[in-house]
């Protein structure tokens, strides 16, 4: 789950990192108060979660709170790598003298939380890494002990010559590393670290990513959710307990399991299909999870044929089967479907099948290569 | 020969009277798995299936017992405890099926069961199966045929696939591993291929792989300079798109390192046979063999 600039921001002031003032706004008129409020230069940004906000316009500087407004009021609903913006930063114009950048993820090879320093900061730290890996330095710290000072100090050296300015970022360092277990982070970013020119280091920008994993055990970060900001199709998919990510093909896909519904994926392009989604029903499954996912494929425009891969371990092909029946049955299906059933209970889930007058194939490459001809068909 | 389990495996089950628990419990012990004992804190004293003894603790059922693996069954809010908890109590072989354990979490797992010389396989895997020797996990044993062919996966049901497509064309498999789909797990794919290589009834390895993390390209490395058996490897998610997650935590594309294009890549160099798709399987080891 990713959080916003401003609840980011939020949970690093609660851990105790300096950062900006800056509140947030869901109207041009309260922006404009916000602004009155502050007095000055402010920075109007929009909070949605897509990278690239500033060079779609989403971030404006306003010398005065009218202009704030205005800034507002074409920042509210503007629509950024498909998400509409809904609530808008209002912070200070910062004065600045430096920018860097401190980061933590949990990296697969070390199997640790990595710490990532570059006096390189305010730009893509990606860009960085492919450009000027030089000017990354990274640690990789052992959870049991923490991230000990002396290591986060000999980083803050990396950023700053002096040794006020790399004490205060050592110890933003070691407060983001607290942050990160504290809310169970898989990624918190401060981009940029500034310095401001009476020398003081604060946290300018934040990115913080969620593991979903931690939500169940934190109910304060779980309702950070805004769910205005993501996908409807994939609120519905969540609120189900199933995997959906839409594509742009046409083949509706229905899997049990997430390395098998991408195989299936691959398996439509190399029959010369396009995939119009990737969906787990996931493992222990039941005939409403079936319901939900054939509602959320069939609200899909461009699907033309409906294709099921299911290899039954923990999931049930009767439970499969019944789903399908009484989903055609609340809302009889426009377009051809294919199903592949095997595996647990597999018999059974047919003999459901054929009695409400449908085929199941046990083939995976005949169950694909038929769904992307009906489809083509469909479309000729 | 198998790797990892074999008929002289003693598995307690942690969580062996939950819901699922107590139904693999019973297909692993009619699969003729050495079910020795089980552990649900609170239900020590109990007999599972009128043979098997419950424990409190897992320190009690390997002392009573003498278990040398434990499978884990637990929910996903107290399936970190109960690794710590397998580990510590001596265990050798850590089996975890739970999935949504939080990353964080596995950063302070995986150092303690390492300490304790422990192997944990998964966590979020099917586990683990010798076909005719020993099942510890979910792997439908049905599918299943003995023979020598090793097959390790970062899938559950895309391994179910492929063992199916091995075993309808009679070939059967010494063991095979789900090593699970999260981005922090206990056992990899070398530790795989490196127990593959020196079992004698491994003829081949089936290696199937997932676009997310560079795993896959050190799996390659590793076959390159230290596995003389023929490998045939598979990578699913050919067709995702960049930055996406796909269901497994692990499943992500982040940089170009974890696409499967450069995963695909990475194998033919290392002379490992690539599948298109997993009917390949067949087919690409018969050439090689």
């Amino acid at each position: 789950m990713n959080l916003h600039e401003y609840q980011a921001r939020d949970i690093l002031r609660r851990h105790g990192i300096p950062v900006p003032p800056g509140e947030v706004a869901s109207t041009p008129q309260e922006a404009r108060a916000l602004a009155e409020r502050f007095g000055g230069k402010v920075v109007v940004k929009a909070q949605v979660h897509a990278g690239g906000r500033g060079k779609a316009g989403g971030v404006k500087l306003a010398k005065t709170a009218a202009e704030a407004e205005t800034h507002a009021k074409a920042i509210l609903g503007m629509t950024i790598k498909g998400l509409t913006v809904q609530k808008v930063l209002i912070a200070p114009a910062a004065e600045i003298a430096s920018e860097s950048y401190v980061g933590i993820i949990v990296d697969r090879a070390s199997q640790r939380p990595v710490l990532m320093v570059s006096p390189a900061g305010g730009i893509d730290i990606e860009e960085v890494a492919a450009k000027t890996p030089e000017k990354i330095h990274r640690l990789a710290i052992d959870p049991r002990y923490g991230l000990l000072q002396h290591q986060a100090l000999t980083l803050g050296f990396k950023l700053y010559a002096d040794v006020k300015q790399a004490r205060a970022a050592a110890d933003i360092m070691q407060k983001l590393y607290a942050a990160v277990y504290g809310v169970g982070a898989s990624l918190a970013e401060i981009n940029p670290l500034v310095t401001t020119p009476d020398g003081s280091v604060q946290a300018l920008d934040a990115k913080i990513g969620i593991d979903d994993n931690e939500l169940e055990r934190r109910p304060d970060i779980a309702a950070l959710r805004d769910v205005s900001a993501e996908a409807p199709a994939e609120v519905a998919a969540r609120e189900a307990a199933l995997t959906f990510i839409k594509l742009d093909g046409y083949v509706g896909c229905c899997v049990n399991g997430a390395g098998l519904a991408m195989a299936t994926m691959d398996l439509v392009k190399y029959y010369g299909g396009e995939p119009a989604n990737f969906l787990d029903i996931g493992g222990s499954s039941n005939p409403q999870k079936v319901v939900a996912a054939l509602r959320i494929i069939t609200s899909d425009p461009n699907v033309r044929s409906i294709l099921f891969n299911i290899f039954g371990g923990i999931t049930r092909g009767d439970d499969v089967a019944n789903g399908i029946v009484q989903a055609t049955r609340e809302f009889p299906l426009k377009v051809p479907i294919v199903i592949r059933l095997t595996g647990t209970n597999e018999r059974e889930g047919i003999a459901i099948l054929e009695r409400a007058g449908f085929t199941a194939l046990s083939d995976m490459d005949e169950a694909v290569k038929q769904a992307v001809a009906k489809a083509k068909g469909k479309a000729a | 020969m198998s790797i990892f389990i074999d008929k002289a495996t003693r598995l307690v089950v942690q969580g062996i009277t939950g819901r699922d628990g107590s139904f693999h419990a019973k297909q692993m012990m009619s699969y003729g798995t050495q079910v020795v004992s089980g552990v649900t804190p609170g239900k020590g004293g109990q007999l599972f299936e009128n043979v098997v003894p419950v424990f409190n603790t897992v320190a009690e059922a390997v002392r009573e017992t003498q278990a040398n693996t434990a499978v884990i069954y637990v929910p996903a809010a107290v399936a970190a405890s109960a690794i710590f908890e397998a580990a510590d109590a001596g265990i050798g072989l850590i089996v975890c099926i739970t999935e949504g354990i939080p990353v964080l979490d596995m950063t302070r797992v995986l150092p303690f069961v390492h300490e304790r010389g422990a192997r944990l396989v998964g966590p979020n895997c099917p586990g683990l199966i010798s076909p005719g020797k020993s099942k510890v996990g979910i792997i439908p044993g049905n599918i299943c045929k003995p023979g020598k062919i090793g097959v390790v996966s970062r899938s559950g049901t895309l391994t179910y696939e492929i063992i199916h497509q091995l075993s309808t064309h009679g070939l059967g498999q010494s063991t095979c591993v789900g090593i699970g789909g999260d981005p922090l797990i206990g056992t990899n794919f070398i530790h795989c291929l490196a127990g593959f290589e020196v079992d004698p009834e491994t003829a081949a390895i089936v290696m199937i792989g997932e676009i997310g993390g560079t795993d896959e390209q050190q799996a390659a490395e590793f076959t390159k300079s230290s596995v003389t058996k023929p490998v045939v490897g598979f990578i699913a998610g050919q067709t995702a798109p960049p930055g996406r997650r796909m269901g497994h935590a692990g499943a992500i594309i982040s940089g170009s390192s974890g696409t499967a294009a450069e995963k695909m890549a990475a194998f033919e160099q290392a002379g490992i046979s690539v599948m298109q798709r997993p009917a390949d399987v067949v087919p690409l080891l018969k050439e090689r063999m």
